[in-house]
């Protein structure tokens, strides 16, 4: 055992409304990035972009290039499975026909090589005060490493309907995935996104929502595999009144790059966002970035938001980022804040936990699920929890036994 | 019946550019039954010597031994030291985020004993030890010494030490940010864990209030790092009156 010190914790935390910190103020308005359904708008991502300053672009090559779904004779490059009940209607929406592309315009190369490549996306609507009581199932099974692999879905919940859709990644492919999510007013939706792949896979993702008046939104991504997962997941609103969450729990191995880049753009009044990401990393090279925007603009008065990033380093050589952006265009509002840190695992409480009688990988057992027990309890969907704890006691077991670098 | 023995102990602890010695050989020999006050002045090394003797990964032993019952402590895990009947009342609990009191507990229990405590009894267990106490049983469902208040953290340490009944345990200043009937109220728990299991006690402390309810049986002065004189309970009440200064310009 090894005694090490936290190097790298930067906490701000503004209880109250709070405009003040040291959040950073991006050059260039977030606003002001490059929408566009051509590939060409976007160059090539060399990695001096800032908004690509921390992937490892040159691993994604292929998936930069504007490239067809490589689906053989009887030979998907990527299965995917829908599974809905009553109130569930399955189609397809090719390019151009509404609601596609109403709400998700694509906001890097990544998104835009989907988009143009996927020509009959999913479209899943949920009925009008439909009240599902089992969750729609999108399952997307990669069949190779290193085959490319387009998806588009649009998700179109009608007003007052209440749902959960579980997107689920597995196997290995090289994934663009978009979504679209229309929120009706006074819905409530819940969307996971689970990256579940194996350690071959790249995903670059951009998951777009617009919440209707009145409506409530979850957003939660769980990366645990893949070699590359670069997720963007996106939010405005349609009126006054609604209320998104966006969640993520990610935990990364040795060689393994997850980025979650979340955007809230209150453009509407009386409006509230919660974001909250937190994610544990171990082992050689293991990477994770976090960049949280939040735009307030002129118009959204009376809304509350607060962000919140916490990574837990377990092992030398792994590094977290976390960049919180805020943009402040009104000064009518609730409340907006931001906390981020990333820390060592604290040996301090190994001790005590040990001097208790506990094994050391137990200790770690608890350390670690206690680390991330607030977000757990936020996600609230069962089953989720479930296949998350049980990853998160696989992750562990890779290094356990072994003591940690000092 | 149990014995710890601390024969010749010497501890250092690293420092940013070396190791600084602390414990400059330390004898102590605690039996089953008995209660030894340690008192001594701010930074004389009794956090130190418990830290060490529990196994803390920033203390390096640099000689002599640590036995309980002819065992070699020293060769021992942090955890395997708390099963082989040892504990620690920390001075400063350490916070643990995320990880419930009633987890802890059945965690630490179920380590200790090689088995999971039966429910029924454990539960009843629990509840009786917390309300002994004057623990809120909400406590139970708290993270870890997350938002306790001094005094809230030391009546924990000895909620865990009733549960967990140890042969041996030290007790960092327990007593101190304690207003006085907390005071009562942990002294009686500590009284409760002798009269039934027959704990052999070392009670650091700076104050002798606290030996008005757990009589101690040996009373050790201790001064840069080793034990400077030992008595009994008179020797506590001299020291009150007295203070340090007597064995502080010995020493020089
Ligand atoms: N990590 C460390 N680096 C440098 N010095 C240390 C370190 N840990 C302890 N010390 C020093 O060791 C000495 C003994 O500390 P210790 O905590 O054991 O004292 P103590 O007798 O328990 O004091 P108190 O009565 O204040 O609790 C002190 O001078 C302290 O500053
Ligand atoms: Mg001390």
């Amino acid at each position: 055992m090894s005694l090490l010190v936290d190097e790298t914790t930067q906490d701000h935390q503004d209880p109250q409304a709070q405009i003040g910190g040291d959040h950073r103020i991006p050059d260039q308005s977030r606003a002001a990035r490059t929408r566009s359904f051509d590939v060409d708008a976007f160059g090539v991502p060399t990695g001096r972009e800032e908004e690509w300053r921390f992937t490892p672009v040159d691993r994604l090559a292929g998936l930069f290039s504007d490239a067809a779904t490589d689906d053989r004779e009887g030979d998907a490059a990527a299965d995917v499975a829908v599974q809905a009940l009553d109130g569930v209607t399955v189609g397809t929406l090719a390019p151009g026909q509404a609601p596609r592309g109403t709400v998700l315009v694509p906001e890097d190369r990544g998104a835009a090589v989907a988009s143009a490549n996927t020509g009959q996306a999913l479209h899943v609507a949920i009925a009008a005060e439909a009240e599902l009581s089992q969750p729609v199932r999108v399952d997307v099974t990669g069949r190779g490493a290193g085959r490319r692999s387009n998806g588009h879905v649009v998700l179109e919940a009608g007003a007052h309907s209440k749902a959960l859709v579980i997107l689920d990644h597995t196997g290995a492919a090289d994934h663009t995935g978009n979504l679209e999510v229309l929120v009706g007013d006074g819905a409530e939706v819940t969307v996971v996104s689970l990256q579940r792949w194996d350690d071959e896979a790249l995903h670059l993702a951009q998951h777009e929502a617009l919440v209707g008046r009145d409506a409530t939104y979850k957003h939660i991504a769980v990366s645990i595999g893949g070699g590359i997962v670069r997720m963007n997941s996106n939010v405005r609103y349609a009126g006054p009144g609604g209320d998104a969450t966006l969640l993520g729990v990610y935990f990364a191995d040795a060689g393994q790059h997850l980025e979650h880049r979340s955007f809230v753009d209150h453009n509407a009044p009386r409006c509230t966002s919660l974001v909250t990401y937190k994610g544990a990393l171990q082992g050689d090279t293991a990477r994770t970035v976090w960049v949280g925007d939040v735009l307030i603009r002129a118009e959204a008065e009376g809304i509350d938001t607060y962000e919140l990033n916490r990574n837990l380093v377990l092992t030398d050589g792994a590094r977290a980022d976390s960049v919180p952006n805020l943009e402040i265009e009104t000064g009518d509002i609730a409340g907006a804040g931001h906390a981020s840190s990333t820390g060592r695992f604290d040996d301090e409480q190994l001790f005590y936990l040990m001097s208790r009688g506990i094994t050391e990988d137990e200790a770690r057992r608890l350390v670690v699920r206690g680390f991330f027990a607030d977000i757990i309890a936020k996600i609230g969907v069962p089953e989720v929890v479930e296949t998350l704890m049980t990853a998160i006691d696989e992750e562990l077991s890779l290094t356990m036994g072994r003591t940690p670098a000092a | 019946m149990t014995t710890l023995e601390i024969k010749n102990l010497q501890v250092s602890v690293e420092t940013e550019d070396s190791a600084k010695e602390i414990l400059k050989g330390v004898d102590l020999t605690i039996n089953s039954d008995e209660t030894h006050a340690i008192m001594g002045p701010n930074g004389s090394g009794k956090s130190t010597l418990a830290y060490a003797v529990a196994g803390h990964p920033k203390y390096t032993v640099t000689g002599g031994q640590v036995l309980l019952d002819g065992e070699d402590v020293l060769a021992m895990g942090v955890d395997e030291r708390a099963q082989a009947g040892l504990f620690l009342a920390m001075q400063y609990p350490v916070e643990v985020p995320g990880v419930t009191v009633s987890n802890f507990l059945r965690t630490a229990k179920t380590s200790i004993d090689g088995e999971a405590p039966k429910l029924r009894h454990w539960v009843k267990d629990v509840k009786g030890a917390m309300e002994a106490l004057r623990m809120d049983p909400a406590f139970a469902e708290r993270n870890v010494n997350e938002g306790f208040s001094g005094g809230e953290k030391k009546r924990h340490e000895i909620l865990q030490m009733e549960l967990i009944e140890p042969k041996i345990a030290i007790l960092d200043e327990t007593d101190s940010g304690l207003d006085v009937d907390a005071l009562k109220v942990v002294s009686e728990g500590v009284n409760r864990v002798k009269d039934k299991t027959g704990l052999g006690v070392m009670l650091i402390t700076h104050y002798t209030r606290i030996l008005r309810y757990i009589q101690p049986d040996y009373v050790h002065v201790f001064v840069n790092g080793r034990v400077a004189e030992s008595g009994g309970r008179d020797l506590a009440d001299r020291l009150e009156e007295e203070g340090y200064d007597r064995f502080l310009t010995a020493g020089v």
